[in-house]
């Protein structure tokens, strides 16, 4: 769910000219109403406290999630008459040969070799030739040291694995996005039609669908792609789909009178001035596929989720962390050489590039190298299998050390603030929100919406909340709710304190950006393990770990806000004589609040994608249910129901923020960058991971 | 482009390439083994074939499962592919081929009606016990049970109700529920034995271990669901709490359940093509029988001395070959 | 008179719901801001008609939001007219299909554009042979004409150039230049220079004035600089909330606005420059001299000033040898005095 959505106060000027702006609305301050609602939601809190919560025990089911099951069950029992099963199931042996193929290729013995048909050696020079020969020498000498670090910490096959599901995923995606982009790019109705699909796939959590996925494409690498390709897809859509819908009128226009046809449109004009804009969404889906490791892990889908997942089944941290590690670099990796490509036949195209002869004897002499290390490769085992290093295993050791050191240093102080927030914060708001009679919340809550989002936040609150109450878990969603505004307030606190601060210190930023960017590729179960070393299974792990993942994201997105006033504006203020705290709270951050309201958005969303991870550490609620329905067969509709739930939250709060933001007639340059692509689990795709 | 930065990190990593390559040369030939390899296949036929062993997340299950892996390996020449996979999607994976064993199975009625030959579409067959006898049922750390030996009973747990409470329970005791994919009724034998707790689930079985581990450490209280065989009761006994005990029939009603967990004995579930198809490994996975106390050790092994699934079940086989030779008939 | 190049009749474009159901009631008579309010349309053109001449430059003139840029679109169906008609050469384009349209645009009509819309992913010859290229032409021949238009329009040298590596003013060169290289018979302009420094903007007005003398082909000219349309109009066209106002020659604009709008425009037009001795003649007094020097009728008052000051006698305002009028020194300073107090 994202912020594609055109800002309403900001119009290019279109030609012919637009409509006339809308009329601004008054701005009486919603604070007050809203206060009203909530006064009244405690007084019938109060006199009704835990009456009609519609709490269901934890590993209770009502009839409809038992019929949810009982679909599945019929779905497995006829897998193989059912046409459509077939279809599926042919489909993921083709995945599954395709990917084995490759791997015989490169990683896995292709018997009866002891060993792959091109070993390790010829494997970094051929990907190293890749790197010199689209992008420059700096990305191949970045490439060459990636691929060595994947084996000298220990995880050749897995990073190799791991390369391979998500080059072939990433294959798929564009043979499918690219002309759903063209769609969202050029028709509005379909525009408006692909949208509410992709905001439900980027809603739902990916555990959600690894069920189906499961069911219909079985397990291993088949399923591992197709979760990868429904959670990588949606990026490149909406980007592509973008920058198409970008190309100024003017140029359209133009060349349209010029007498061009549908196509001729297409293809001399859109996608070229697009290409760009198509890049960053390649990207983007490229990281997203990644991210996606370690889930696929749970469906038995190869790479480095494996070890990952294996660390968190051991508690050991460090174990976990290194091929989570390894992620990042993959992914810094990807995004560097992507970037890099495109800027080059960029360059090439404008017929720059630099000197074209040396490059060829360049290229020519690299590509004979490579050709020996190929060879080498093939005729000596040592150069084929990747020698054993103990580096991983020592770094490993290193990083439980300094755990353990932090978690029995810090154990206390973390333990009172956990407290604290629990019981002053946390406890009480959940009381009022998960205590209070289902119908009581279910008003309140959608009194509130029209309060900060007007009537169309209403209808949309009033439409997902009849959808929780429908599926039957309706406690369950109000303490994940709890969590989810709890969690976002804090990362709001985060997102401005460092906002604020990176964006007037540019020193700050530079120092913080790599460490923000870090933390939002590195998969969520590798922290996930200290967390819980320091707070129990509790809540309020759940809390800090979705903190941890939304934090990031939010905190880029205010300081480019805050960065994005423009100086003048500031300069002028300056000449009055303020202070910096007035600068700070009475210019930057009011223009900013584009931005602001779309880190919250974000945060929430953030958040909110993180509930399944809360029911692996003792969050309960949803979380729990979405696990629970995805062990055991018999809960199968409780898990499905606990997904859509999640989903309808999402919706919700989505809308309404961006409602409010509507209603704020926003002048921060925020919502207008249409590249904050939201990805649920893994990192978000509102950036680019390591800025160029 | 051509900083001198740039050529360092250049000649940098062509350095790290050349020493990488050097320090691996010297390894054999790959033509020799690739011939050696086609001989011994033409010899043996290969018998065993592929060998798809699911591994349920738990230690001890990867315990079991690497153990019987490395035989078949070493000793059959199969070719033995682990899939990490929970419960109810390796039995899936029977019908498609996708898997082959699942070598401890803690009894999943549910499960069995969907997939055994008797209700079920017969892709999965029951194998026997594999010698594991599961004892699941509720815990305290040790230093609590020394402490406060009545603790281990039952009724007396409403009396440290308060104890055990957190900031989770909500001014209840907290009792520690576990990894969703376990078998549990303990928020029915909570109510139904009018205990003032509150179940707080754990979420996974690492997150209840560093739960136990901290409370003793820190004299902290905490009880929960907890289960044997475990290598996490050699670093902390974990002590159990006595329940009204198990009788025939008292858990059918998973509403009404007052009772205590049985014992379970471990089955082992196999692929019905693949039991009835000409693999050697058939015969091993049926052989196959140990103790908790074996599975203790090598799940040890893996998750307190940090070994590989693979070193350490290798290490036991090689102390424990008269065993391992049972197996192989 | 010969044929009309281009002929509009009946033009309306509405934009909003339902705008075709607003023509032929009484709502179509509401102010463009009651007929919004009510019914959410808005007005773009309302029953426009003219004609233009073969070699004609028509200029269309008003103010920002006036539906000039919506005019210029209907011609060649960039916007879908609501109702109404436009024939170029006897060709009813709002009948044409979609093909028969496309080959109108590729070989009739071109537009240059005030934001230039240029390609810029292609260099300036590229840009130049696009027209060429969506007809099909051949890249050799196609950039062989491309390069002889870039000569025409001055750019000789920049052929391999970027469009963000020039200037606007040689950026719109290029528009100009790429609307020229299919050799259409009709050039369309939507205000091509207001985004251009006046210096820059003078200079390619004389370049429109240049190529239209060279190429002679018949131009509409969108603009809302009242002394562009002044200077390059053989006729105007001037337009209030998406209505004709009034339709002249520049002469006729300033001397006789149709009403208090056109007024206010031309209020500030130094008219000694643009009115000719036909707006300030008159009947010879009876007994003055016809003695003077004698001055075609469509010469302008400022050239005429010398000569009437130097001249004892009234002049002569004559058409060939029909005598029209005479002026005196003080009609002339009449309007050269009355813009000074203006
Ligand atoms: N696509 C459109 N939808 C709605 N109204 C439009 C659209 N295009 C133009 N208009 C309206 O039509 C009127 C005329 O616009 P335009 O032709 O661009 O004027 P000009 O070019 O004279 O400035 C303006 O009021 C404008 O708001
Ligand atoms: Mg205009």
């Amino acid at each position: 769910m994202t912020t594609t959505a055109p800002a309403p106060a900001v119009r290019k000027p279109v030609e012919p000219g637009a409509e006339p702006p809308p009329p601004e609305r008054s701005s009486v301050s919603r604070w007050i109403p809203a206060a009203v609602v909530i006064g009244v939601w405690i007084v019938a809190y109060l006199l009704l406290e835990g009456t009609d919560t519609l709490a269901l025990p934890g590993v209770a089911r009502t009839d409809l999630h038992d019929r949810l099951t009982e679909f599945n069950n019929d779905l497995l029992a006829s897998r193989d008459t059912n046409p459509v099963m077939q279809f599926t199931n042919s489909i993921s042996d083709l995945l599954r040969s395709l990917f084995e193929w490759v791997q015989r290729m490169i990683v896995v013995p292709n018997p009866p070799r002891p060993v792959p048909e091109i070993g390790w050696l010829g494997v970094v020079a051929i990907a190293t030739y890749i790197g010199l020969a689209i992008a420059n020498w700096r990305i191949a000498v970045l490439v060459c040291l990636s691929f060595l670090s994947f084996g000298v910490l220990g995880y050749w096959q897995d990073s190799l694995d791991l390369l391979i599901v998500t080059g072939i995923s990433v294959a798929i995606v564009i043979v499918l996005g690219m002309p759903l982009a063209v769609l969202v790019g050029t028709s509005t109705r379909a525009n408006r039609a692909i949208t509410v699909v992709l905001d439900l796939m980027q809603t739902m959590p990916t555990f959600v669908y690894l069920l189906p996925v499961v069911l219909f494409f079985g397990i291993g690498v088949s399923a591992a792609v197709v979760s990868t390709m429904i959670y990588a897809l949606p990026p490149l859509v909406r980007i592509a789909g973008f920058g198409i819908r970008e190309v100024p009128t003017a140029t359209i226009e133009a060349t349209d009178s010029a007498g061009q046809t549908y196509w001729q449109r297409l293809f001399k004009v859109q996608l070229p001035m697009a290409r760009k804009t198509i890049i960053v969404g390649l990207n983007q889906t490229t990281l997203a596929a990644l991210s996606m490791a370690t889930l696929a892990a749970f469906v038995n889908g190869p790479g480095l989720g494996k070890p990952v997942l294996a660390g968190l089944r051991i508690n050991d941290v460090g174990a976990a962390f290194v091929p989570g590690v390894l992620i990042v670099v993959m992914a810094v990796m990807l995004d560097r050489t992507t970037t890099a490509a495109s800027e080059r036949s960029e360059k090439v195209a404008r017929g720059g590039g630099g000197n074209v002869r040396q490059r060829r004897v360049l290229l020519a002499v690299g590509g004979v190298g490579t050709l020996v290390a190929v060879y080498l490769s093939r005729t000596y085992i040592g150069l084929a299998e990747f020698p054993v290093y103990t580096i991983g295993d020592r770094i490993a050791t290193w990083v439980n050390d300094v755990m353990d050191w932090v978690t029995s240093t810090f154990g206390g102080i973390t333990g009172a603030f956990k407290d604290l927030v629990t019981t002053w914060l946390l406890n009480p708001m959940q009381s009022l929100i998960a205590d209070s009679p289902w119908y009581v919340s279910f008003v309140a809550i959608a009194a509130l919406a029209f309060v900060f989002g007007g009537a169309r936040a209403l209808v949309s609150s009033l439409v997902c909340l009849t959808g929780i109450w429908f599926f039957d878990l309706w406690h369950d969603a109000m303490i994940t709710l709890t969590m989810t505004l709890v969690a976002t307030v804090l990362v709001m606190v985060l997102a401005l304190v460092f906002g604020v601060w990176m964006a007037r210190d540019r020193k700050v930023d530079l120092g913080i950006r790599p460490l923000l960017d870090a933390g939002q590729t590195i998969p969520p179960f590798v922290y996930l393990i200290p967390v819980l070393a320091l707070f129990g299974p509790s809540r309020f792990t759940a809390i800090v770990a979705g903190v941890v993942y939304a934090a990031p994201a939010a905190i880029k997105l205010v300081a480019d806000g805050v960065k994005g006033v423009s100086p003048t504006t500031i300069e002028a203020g300056r000449s009055t004589g303020q202070t910096t705290w007035q600068e700070i709270t009475k210019v930057q951050l009011p223009m900013a609040k584009g931005s602001l309201v779309l880190a919250t958005n974000q945060g929430l969303l953030y958040v909110l994608s993180m509930t399944v991870i809360g029911g692996l550490v003792g969050a309960g609620a949803l979380g729990y249910d979405v696990v629970y329905g995805f062990s055991r067969s018999e809960a199968w509709g409780k898990g499905l129901a606990a997904g859509i739930t999640i989903v309808l939250l999402g919706v919700m709060l989505d809308r309404i923020t961006r409602a409010a933001a509507d209603v704020r007639r926003d002048d921060g340059p925020g919502p207008r960058r249409a590249f904050h692509t939201r990805l649920p689990i893994g990192f978000p795709g509102d950036r680019k991971v390591v800025e160029t | 482009m051509r900083t001198p930065r740039s050529r360092g990190a250049r000649i940098g990593a062509v350095a790290a390439v050349a020493t990488l390559a050097l320090s691996a040369c010297g390894g054999g030939s790959i033509d020799e083994q690739t011939q050696a390899n086609e001989e011994q296949a033409a010899e043996s036929g290969g018998e065993c074939g592929d060998l798809n062993m699911a591994v349920n997340p738990w230690v001890g299950y990867e315990a079991s499962a690497y153990v019987v892996g490395t035989v078949a390996e070493q000793e059959l020449g199969c070719n033995v592919e682990y899939k990490e996979l929970k419960e109810d999607v390796s039995w899936q994976g029977f019908g498609t081929g996708e898997v082959d064993v699942v070598i401890e199975d803690w009894g999943h009625p549910d499960l069995e009606k969907k997939f055994f030959a008797e209700q079920g579409d017969g892709t999965a067959t029951d194998f026997g016990p594999q010698g594991n006898v599961g004892i699941i049922g509720w815990f305290v750390p040790p230093w609590l049970a020394e402490e406060h030996p009545d603790i281990l009973d039952w009724e007396n747990l409403n009396k440290y109700a308060d104890e055990f409470a957190t900031s989770e329970s909500g001014g209840q005791g907290q009792f520690l529920g576990a990894d969703p994919s376990y078998v549990q009724f303990d928020e029915a034998i909570v109510s139904n034995l009018d205990l003032d707790f509150k179940v707080v689930f754990s979420g996974s079985e690492a997150a209840s271990i560093e739960a136990f581990r901290k409370a003793e450490e820190n004299k902290e209280w905490v009880i929960g669901y907890w289960y044997e065989p475990q290598y996490f009761n050699a670093e902390v006994p974990m002590q159990r709490v006595a329940l009204p005990p198990y009788e025939e029939g008292c858990q059918d009603d998973p509403e009404t359940v007052a009772c205590d967990y049985p014992e379970t004995e471990l089955k082992k579930i196999v692929s019905t093509e693949w039991s009835e198809g000409d693999s050697t490994a058939v015969d091993l996975v049926q052989n196959f029988t140990w103790t908790n106390e074996d599975q203790n050790v090598v799940a040890g092994y893996i998750a307190s001395d940090g070994m590989s699934p693979e070193d350490a079940a290798a290490k036991w086989i090689d102390e424990n070959q008269d065993k391992v030779d049972a197996w192989l008939g | 008179m010969t044929t009309a190049a281009l002929s509009v009749d009946g033009l309306w474009k509405i934009f909003g719901p339902r705008s075709d159901r607003v023509i032929g009631t009484p709502d179509a008579e509401l102010s463009r801001a009651d007929l919004k309010a009510k019914t959410g349309n808005v007005v773009g053109v309302k029953d426009v008609s003219f004609d233009v001449a073969p070699g004609e430059v028509f200029v269309v003139m008003g103010l920002s939001g006036s539906g000039k840029s919506t005019l210029v679109r209907l011609l060649t169906r960039l916007i879908e007219p609501t109702s109404g008609s436009v024939t170029l050469n006897g060709e009813e384009i709002t009948a044409a299909s979609e093909s028969k349209l496309r080959e109108i645009r590729r070989h009739q009509v071109s537009m240059v554009f005030q934001h230039f819309g240029l390609l810029p992913h292609r260099q300036v010859i590229d840009n130049v042979a696009y027209g060429l290229e969506v007809r099909g032409v051949g890249k050799k021949e196609r950039r062989a004409k491309a390069g002889e238009i870039v000569d025409l329009v001055g750019l000789t040298g920049y052929e391999k150039s970027y469009p963000d590596q020039l200037s606007g003013g040689m950026q719109q060169r290029v528009g100009l230049a790429r609307a020229l290289a299919g050799d259409p018979e009709m050039l369309l302009f939507d205000e091509p220079f207001s985004a251009l420094d006046p210096l820059i903007r003078r200079d390619m007005q004389n370049e429109v004035i240049r190529l239209h003398r060279e190429l002679g082909k018949t131009m509409v000219f969108i603009t809302h600089d009242l002394s562009e349309a002044l200077k390059l109009g053989d006729r105007i066209l001037i337009m209030r909330d998406g209505a004709i106002v009034q339709i002249g020659s520049p002469d006729e604009v300033v001397a006789r606005p149709a009403d208090d709008y056109v007024k206010d425009f031309v209020s500030e037009v130094p008219k000694s420059h643009v009115l000719t001795l036909k707006w300030v003649m008159r009947e010879p007094r009876p007994g003055e001299s016809l003695e003077g020097p004698a001055l075609p009728v469509t010469t302008i008052v400022r050239q005429a000033a010398r000569a009437a000051i130097a001249s004892e006698h009234p002049i002569r305002v004559v058409d060939g040898d029909e005598l029209l009028g005479v002026v005196d020194e003080e009609d002339i300073m009449r309007v050269v005095v009355a813009e000074e107090e203006s």
